[in-house]
């Protein structure tokens, strides 16, 4: 780095002004305050750049509100924002509480909004009893008569094929027979009593569209139509021919690493921080948050700021056991008899010795006589 | 079929819930049933709720049948005869006490001259809407309710006269305030309520900035103003001690302790005592000087310890003024307590005249605290020469939007200048119209503004100044209950940290937070002092990584697993973690230090 400032990057800036009218001092000038420039911008050694950036995130979110943003004319469907979302991040849960994503459709349908609402729809997860007429039992023969609701079916681009696939597989130990109107399902063990409850269950049965996406809405962002949807299915939204699957992103950041893989993730949660704090009208600076997005992810699983995510991977026993459970931690320590280097802050602050921090950080490195009383450190086993 | 409920238990069902509901509120009017009696028809829930139990709130309201009040002026001229009593309009059924579920179905006009044929009740005066600590603010129907509320609550915590008789009391820590005033603008609540117990002064405030030292809610008094007695109160505290008696026939002895007795402090801490171990009324005393000279048996006491001249000394249980007060002793009481032993009571008072950082308020929600005790000389004043008392500054207003604590200072001003008091009951004071036109017939600006100088250098100020006269109350929140500072003092005897609170005389806490600030500095030395007050220089075995043991005999350290012989080096570390290594000792966990150089 050092001689890339000293070499190349005089050179760039040459480049870029040499055919400027400027005198020869003055572009030494300009090359030398950009060096300068540089070099203030970079950290100096011994920066607590961790706490700086815990600092600058925890003391907005003491004034953040919880706010949520509410999809237009569904009055129960809404995205939370603000601190719990911030939460739900940094403890990287498995399912967000409002999982959405955005669905960018490819360019040939974007700008035409009856294309695009007709992709909505096809996304849109169906059930048996959103296509159904009417779900009624046939005591007499132990079944359930399904009729469906054609113009249902059409709208929704299905057909019975589809649909008694998709029953077989969703639900186990039954048998699906299509007639003219509708499909009449029996269970291959009759049973008197699981009939009603096979009826109940089937009118929530997955029969198209993407799973998992149980609304969607056409909206304009930047001059083209996307579709916002509630409800999230990485995986299956991007087999769908037209869905522009570059552009096509989901809040729930497991689905992302999952799908697209720990870069992405990573990638996510800078963004989904961000527009939160951005939402609120916090200014941040990115760097922060992108720190602690390359911590939740630099072992290519994402981890939480939580006492299962990176705290447990302290090398430190006691910067361990003072987080959280300590007796546990110490316990487990104890069995293996493990070693506290003593190299981080925690520690340094609990046997009260000077942090590895700031101007904590730099040792004198002299040679000295041996045989004088000597200066000792602290170590534990 | 409706449920019909007597205080909350089930007792039948009825057809019609309205016709009856109706005849049992006829019957009550006519004096047929009790009139401690309340009914309501809920009629989501198809049920009829009587209460007669106790303890229900029930407020008396004024029965109006279509439109009409029942309360007819030939009635109200009886009234005013002595012809009829309270008792009788109950009776007579021209006003009714509602409770909080009868009032779900009533409509309930505020004033008269609002009444419909929907009506079905009026207050008797507009101010019963209020409790008596929020209808005490005057003019309350020109402020925004989050202030009105303040205003309310400030009141409460004002120092005034808390009971007439507290010569005779001895009441945990209170305040009295020296001069109490009935205030100018009044309510016509502290007419009712008697205006014995007045708990402020009526001051000349001025409305503008004193340089920096009314900014952020505080406020400016005059020293001439404090020295004439504005807000001086005198704070009671009482100390006690009893002569308890303990088992084996051991009792308390009240006398001077002796100077063997466990805990003596010094000669000079008793020097205020009686020969029976009593401090004399009118005693000065300051912190940590002895009130009651006490001594206890020692505990514990084994057969064969009674026989030994050590274990046989006193302990001093004297009881001592609280470290950083102090006062004057006013009485010494000699009683016994419910259990027949000898109990001895000392109040003390403590004359404190306001000082920076004690809290006032107006009743208005503008509470503050006092930045600055300005010299007479150096105040502003006007051009008649009348110097106010206090500097509120104009900067509390705006977003507050407490006008009434204007109009209260218009009142003030006219009241003080006419001679009379100023009814300022809340929808029925007097107009702040017609006090303006009387202020400028008394010579003054109708506005209230007035034309004032400044002190230290005479000139004239370009802006008129707000001048009035508003009631201020002194609030309990004093510094010289809070200040509290250390350098070095008392520390756990466990953790050797030093202790929390001010009672025992605490440190202040350096926090999980605060301690990332400075981490978050760089500043890893100043971490490692402000975290030092617990460290300690412990010996270390090197060949076991145990804590060694300092021989004071041999005057060397021994490890107590490898003996003498082993190298022993000392360290320095927080006694908290030594506490921690032994701690972990007791899990049964081994701990081992590995020592090593560090450069």
């Amino acid at each position: 780095m050092e001689s890339w400032i000293k070499s190349k990057l005089p050179e760039e800036i040459e480049k870029k002004i040499f055919r400027s009218s400027l005198s020869a001092a003055k572009k030494q000038e300009i090359k030398k305050e950009t060096i300068d420039q540089y070099k203030k911008a970079q950290l100096n050694p011994g920066e607590a750049i961790g706490i700086v950036s815990a600092q600058s995130l925890g003391e907005p979110g003491t004034q953040m509100t919880m706010r949520t943003f509410h999809f237009v004319g569904v009055a129960e469907l809404n995205v939370t924002l603000g601190l719990p979302r911030i939460i739900e991040i940094l403890d990287a849960r498995k399912e967000p509480k409002t999982p959405a994503m955005m669905v960018a459709v490819k360019k040939k349908y974007s700008q035409n909004k009856a294309k695009v609402d007709k992709i909505a729809n096809k996304i849109q997860q169906v059930s048996l009893g959103e296509i159904a007429e009417e779900i009624f039992l046939d005591l007499a023969n132990l079944s359930v008569i399904i009729n469906f609701n054609e113009k249902a079916i059409k709208d929704r681009e299905l057909n019975y094929e589809g649909i008694t696939e998709s029953l077989l597989k969703e639900i186990k130990g039954i048998d699906v027979k299509e007639r003219k109107k509708g499909i009449t399902v029996f269970m291959k063990v009759p049973e008197m009593k699981k009939l009603y409850r096979l009826k109940e269950k089937l009118k929530s049965v997955y029969v198209g569209g993407i799973k998992g996406v149980t609304h969607t809405l056409p909206v304009i962002r930047d001059g083209e139509y996307i579709i916002q949807t509630y409800g999230s299915n990485l995986k299956d939204i991007m087999e769908i021919k037209e869905v522009d699957f570059l552009k096509t992103t989901s809040n729930n950041i497991h689905e992302v690493a999952s799908v697209l893989g720990i870069e992405a993730a990573r990638q996510t949660v800078v963004n989904e921080i961000m527009a939160v704090l951005n939402e609120q009208g916090i200014p941040v600076d990115i760097r922060h948050v992108t720190l602690i997005a390359d911590t939740m992810c630099k072992t290519g699983n994402l981890l939480g700021i939580t006492r299962f995510g990176i705290a447990s991977q302290k090398s430190s026993i006691l910067a361990r056991a003072s987080f959280e459970i300590p007796l546990r931690h110490l316990i487990e320590a104890s069995t293996v008899g493990e070693t506290d280097q003593l190299t981080s802050v925690v520690e340094n602050i609990m046997i009260n010795q000077p942090v590895p921090v700031g101007t904590g950080l730099p040792g004198l490195v002299v040679k000295i006589d041996k045989t004088k009383k000597k200066t000792k450190k602290v170590k534990k086993k | 079929m409706s449920d019909v409920f007597l205080d909350g238990k089930l007792i039948g069902t009825i057809e019609n819930p309205k016709v009856f509901v109706d005849s049992l509120i006829t019957a009550r009017r006519e004096g047929k049933i009790s009139n401690f009696l309340n009914v309501n028809y809920d009629k989501n829930l198809d049920s009829i709720d009587i209460f007669l139990e106790k303890n229900r709130i029930r407020r008396p309201l004024i029965i109006v049948n279509k439109g009409i009040p029942l309360l007819t002026n030939d009635i109200k001229e009886r009234l005013k005869n002595g012809e009829l009593s309270w008792d009788d309009l109950v009776m007579q059924g021209i006003i009714e006490y509602l409770d909080t579920s009868e009032e779900e179905r009533v409509l309930i006009a505020l004033n008269e001259k609002d009444l419909t044929e929907k009506h079905t009740h009026l207050e008797i005066n507009p101010v019963a809407i209020f409790s008596i600590c929020s209808s005490l603010v005057p003019y309350s129907n020109f402020t925004p309710s989050a202030r009105f509320n303040i205003g309310s609550k400030s009141q409460k915590q004002s120092v005034g006269i808390y009971a007439l008789n507290y010569l005779n009391r001895l009441d945990t820590s209170t305040n009295l305030l020296h001069y109490p005033q009935i205030p100018i603008t009044h309510s016509f609540t502290e007419e009712i309520f008697g205006d014995k117990k007045n708990s402020g002064q009526n001051v000349v405030i001025a409305i503008m900035n004193y340089d920096g030292y009314n900014i952020e809610d505080s406020i400016v008094i005059s020293k001439a103003s404090i020295d004439r007695g504005f807000g001086r109160i005198s704070h009671y505290r009482p100390y006690s001690a009893e002569r308890l008696r303990y088992p084996g026939g051991q009792v308390d002895q009240v006398c001077i302790p002796d100077k063997e007795t466990e805990g003596y402090g010094t000669e000079q801490d008793y020097r205020f005592l009686n020969e029976d171990g009593i401090i004399y009324p009118e005693a000065e005393v300051t912190g940590g000087d002895v009130l009651i000279g006490k001594t206890s048996p020692p505990r514990f006491l084994g057969k064969l310890e009674s026989f030994s001249a050590a274990a046989n000394v006193r302990k001093d249980t004297s009881v001592k003024i609280r470290s950083g007060e102090k006062g004057l002793v006013t009485d010494v009481f000699l009683t016994e307590s419910i259990d027949g032993n000898a109990l001895i009571k000392i109040n003390t008072r403590d004359t404190r005249s306001p000082e920076i950082g004690d809290k006032f308020s107006s009743r208005h929600g503008q509470k503050g605290i006092l930045g600055y005790i300005v010299p007479v000389e150096d105040m502003p004043f006007t051009a008649s020469g009348i110097v106010p008392d206090i500097i509120f500054s104009p900067n509390g207003l705006p977003k507050r939007m407490t006008v009434n604590q204007l109009i209260e200072a218009l009142c003030g001003k006219v009241g003080s200048l006419a001679g009379r008091r100023i009814n300022g009951t809340a929808f029925q004071g007097e107009k702040p119209e017609d006090l303006r036109k009387e202020l400028l017939e008394l010579g003054f600006r109708e506005d209230g503004t007035e034309t004032m100088y400044d002190g230290r250098t005479g000139k004239q100020y370009e802006a008129r100044i707000f001048v009035g006269n508003i009631y201020y109350m002194r609030l309990k929140y004093q510094v010289a209950d809070k200040v509290q500072a250390r350098a070095r003092g008392p520390v756990q005897l466990l953790t050797r940290q030093p202790t929390e609170g001010k009672a025992k005389e605490g440190g202040l806490r350096l926090g999980e937070m605060e301690k990332e600030s400075l981490i978050g500095h760089g500043a890893s030395l100043l971490v490692k002092e402000r975290f030092s007050s617990d460290k300690t220089i412990e010996y270390v075995c090197e060949k076991c990584g145990d804590l060694a043991i300092f021989d004071r005999y041999k005057n060397k350290p021994f490890c107590l697993v490898c003996g003498e012989k082993s190298t022993i080096s000392p360290i320095e570390l927080s006694y908290a973690f030594k506490l921690f290594l032994d701690e972990l000792k007791s899990l049964g966990i081994k701990t081992k230090l590995e020592l090593k150089d560090k450069y």
